[in-house]
């Protein structure tokens, strides 16, 4: 649940997009997205969130505090 | 919008390539000339302005961006970098869906005969994108059968990709290899993604340069073209380069083009922050020199935006923007691409003929003498610039054995608006000072004062000739003066090399 996206520092590569294994990663007016519903952290699927390790820029996908972690 | 229109001067063919007097491969074509090359290979490469040296005065190529995203992190490179004031390999200022792609490819084809290849080239790798980047050639395949298709990849994903690379007939495939040995790697590249993992420091460069090394064995095995580009990066990999270029030869690698470094703080890659320096024409050229051997050396690459369009050394993307190219109604016309591409074949062997022709006599006279020249062009194969017009020179070296195409030098413009600017002239002359004359198609009186003055004869007598006879027959002309004292042989300069991606 709690991964998201910083707008200002995304570049719009899509590389996230084609790793999150749970396709909870899109574009939505020109910028990506995560839905907070479909996120998993990767649990069940891999040891670290995709979305931050091919993320090429640094601090743009973080956790989002506002929201609760995800359990399993 | 106007087509490029290629003049046509008289000229009577003096003898073919073995007129010179050999058998079979004759001193016949330079770098990447018919003579050197197995017959299959070049039917490959002779239209293809990447590969080819004589291909790339003639024949245009354009680059699609629809693989934004990328697997590894180099230090060269700056992801978020991206504006269309500036510009660099591999960085895009729009991106594209593979339909819109596909039309304009099109719609570039319509307009510019002389467009023989495609290419995805990122700005991310075209293989961290493979949907994308095979679907667009899908579409072009369907659409623009005589268009070659070629793609440019780091090489971490490309051993996944190899049969899919031959099921859609791409025919040339670049890696960008930058070393063989970790050590080195993990001062190029922070970080790779692989195996839906980040790996960092030696072990991400060792995985990097063995899938490299398979990829390229792999795509070699099946036949397909391969070349090799690396960055050369002073003080981190270039002595290092020489091992890179004996380990992609002996893996068949076709050609390898050794590009200079890119880095200027402003661009805020991390060489560019912390001070990483590019080569200097010299020092490229050294390098250049120790790795040619018996394997093609490209020299002539532009370093290309990954959105360029047209000639090498021309940029004409802004011609076709996304906005643009949706409104566009297109209209292929096959047969006129193929008039066009027969004319440009005629022509071609006229040059080279004409050359061999010039060349009667000059091994005697020069000896091991060796000069440098720069020659202003707009393509065609002929000196057909003004000085004040060119973005560019492009650098030949005269020797026994002829004129050889070493390099090019992008320069300012230094007409600008009609009256020539001081000191961008200084930078031109920078630009060429290792040179001992620049050909153009016309000059004005005060900078061919000047340039006279910093040893730089300005050389008008050839405009619109065919570059390499001209410049083999001034040669000769420089050699007698040489020998009567009229001329004499100065010291000359390291020729600066302009940082940047070509745009026009
Ligand atoms: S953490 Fe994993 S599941 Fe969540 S958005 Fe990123 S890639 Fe998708
Ligand atoms: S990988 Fe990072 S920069 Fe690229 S689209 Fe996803 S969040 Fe944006």
């Amino acid at each position: 649940m709690p991964y998201k996206i910083v707008a200002e520092e995304c570049t719009n590569c899509a590389a996230c997009e084609t790793e999150c294994p749970n396709d909870a990663i899109l574009e939505k007016k020109g910028t990506f997205v995560i839905l907070a519903d479909k996120c998993t952290e990767c649990v069940g699927h891999y040891d670290d969130a995709q979305c931050v390790e091919v993320c090429p820029i640094p601090d743009c996908v973080v956790i989002d505090e506002r929201l609760p972690r995800y359990a399993a | 919008m106007q087509a490029r229109i290629i003049p046509i001067f008289e000229h009577k063919p003096v003898g073919g390539c073995g007129a010179t007097g050999g058998a079979g491969k004759s001193s016949c074509g330079s770098a990447a000339g018919k003579g050197d090359l197995p017959p299959e290979v070049w039917e490959k490469v002779k239209n293809h302005p990447c590969y080819s040296e004589q291909a790339h005065h003639h024949f245009a190529r354009m680059h699609v961006a629809v693989a934004p995203a990328c697997n590894i992190q180099c230090h060269y490179c700056n992801r978020k970098y991206d504006c269309s004031n500036e510009s660099r390999p591999g960085v895009v200022s729009e991106k594209l869906t593979p339909e819109l792609a596909a039309k304009k490819v099109l719609a570039v084809a319509a307009e510019i005969p002389q467009l023989t290849v495609v290419g995805i080239a990122g700005p991310g790798d075209a293989l961290a994108n493979p949907e994308k980047t095979f679907k667009t050639f899908q579409l072009i395949q369907s659409s623009a059968p005589d268009i070659r298709l070629c793609l440019s990849t780091n090489g971490l994903a490309l051993p996944d990709y190899v049969q899919t690379i031959q099921d859609f007939n791409v025919d040339h495939v670049t890696i960008t290899i930058n070393m063989t040995d970790p050590e080195v790697g993990e001062r190029i590249y922070p970080w790779i993604f692989y195996k839906h993992k980040r790996w960092t420091g030696r072990d991400a460069a060792k995985i990097l340069a063995e899938r490299q090394m398979e990829g390229l064995e792999m795509l070699t095995a099946k036949g397909i073209l391969v070349k090799v580009n690396s960055v050369m990066i002073p003080g981190v990999n270039d002595d290092h380069l020489v091992a890179v270029n004996q380990a992609v030869k002996s893996r068949g690698a076709f050609l390898h083009n050794i590009m200079p470094l890119i880095s200027e703080p402003e661009h805020g890659t991390h060489y560019g922050l912390t001070g990483q320096r590019g080569p200097s024409a010299q020092e490229l050229k050294a390098l250049q020199d120790k790795c040619e051997g018996d394997m093609n050396l490209m020299r002539h690459c532009r370093q290309c935006r990954a959105d360029a369009v047209g000639l090498l050394g021309e940029d004409r993307s802004q011609e076709f923007t996304t906005d643009k190219v949706a409104a566009m109604e297109v209209n292929y016309d096959a047969d006129a691409r193929k008039a066009y591409q027969a004319f440009v074949e005629k022509e071609r062997e006229d040059q080279q003929a004409a050359m061999q022709a010039e060349l009667a006599g000059l091994a005697e006279e020069a000896g091991h003498a060796n000069v440098l020249v720069a020659v202003a062009t707009k393509g065609s194969g002929r000196i057909n610039e003004h000085f004040g017009h060119a973005g560019e020179f492009q650098v030949f070296e005269l020797t026994a054995a002829g004129a050889k195409f070493v390099g090019h030098r992008r320069v300012d413009h230094y007409c600008q608006g009609g009256y020539g600017e001081e000191e961008t002239l200084e930078t031109v002359i920078s630009a060429i000072n290792d040179c001992a004359a620049v050909f153009v198609a016309k000059i004005g009186l005060c900078p061919k004062k000047d340039l006279e003055q910093a040893g730089i004869e300005a050389v008008e007598e050839y405009a619109h000739q065919y570059i390499e006879q001209s410049l083999v027959a001034w040669f000769k002309g420089y050699l007698a003066r040489l020998r009567s004292g009229e001329a004499v042989a100065v010291e000359r300069g390291q020729g600066s090399l302009r940082q940047g991606a070509f745009v026009a």
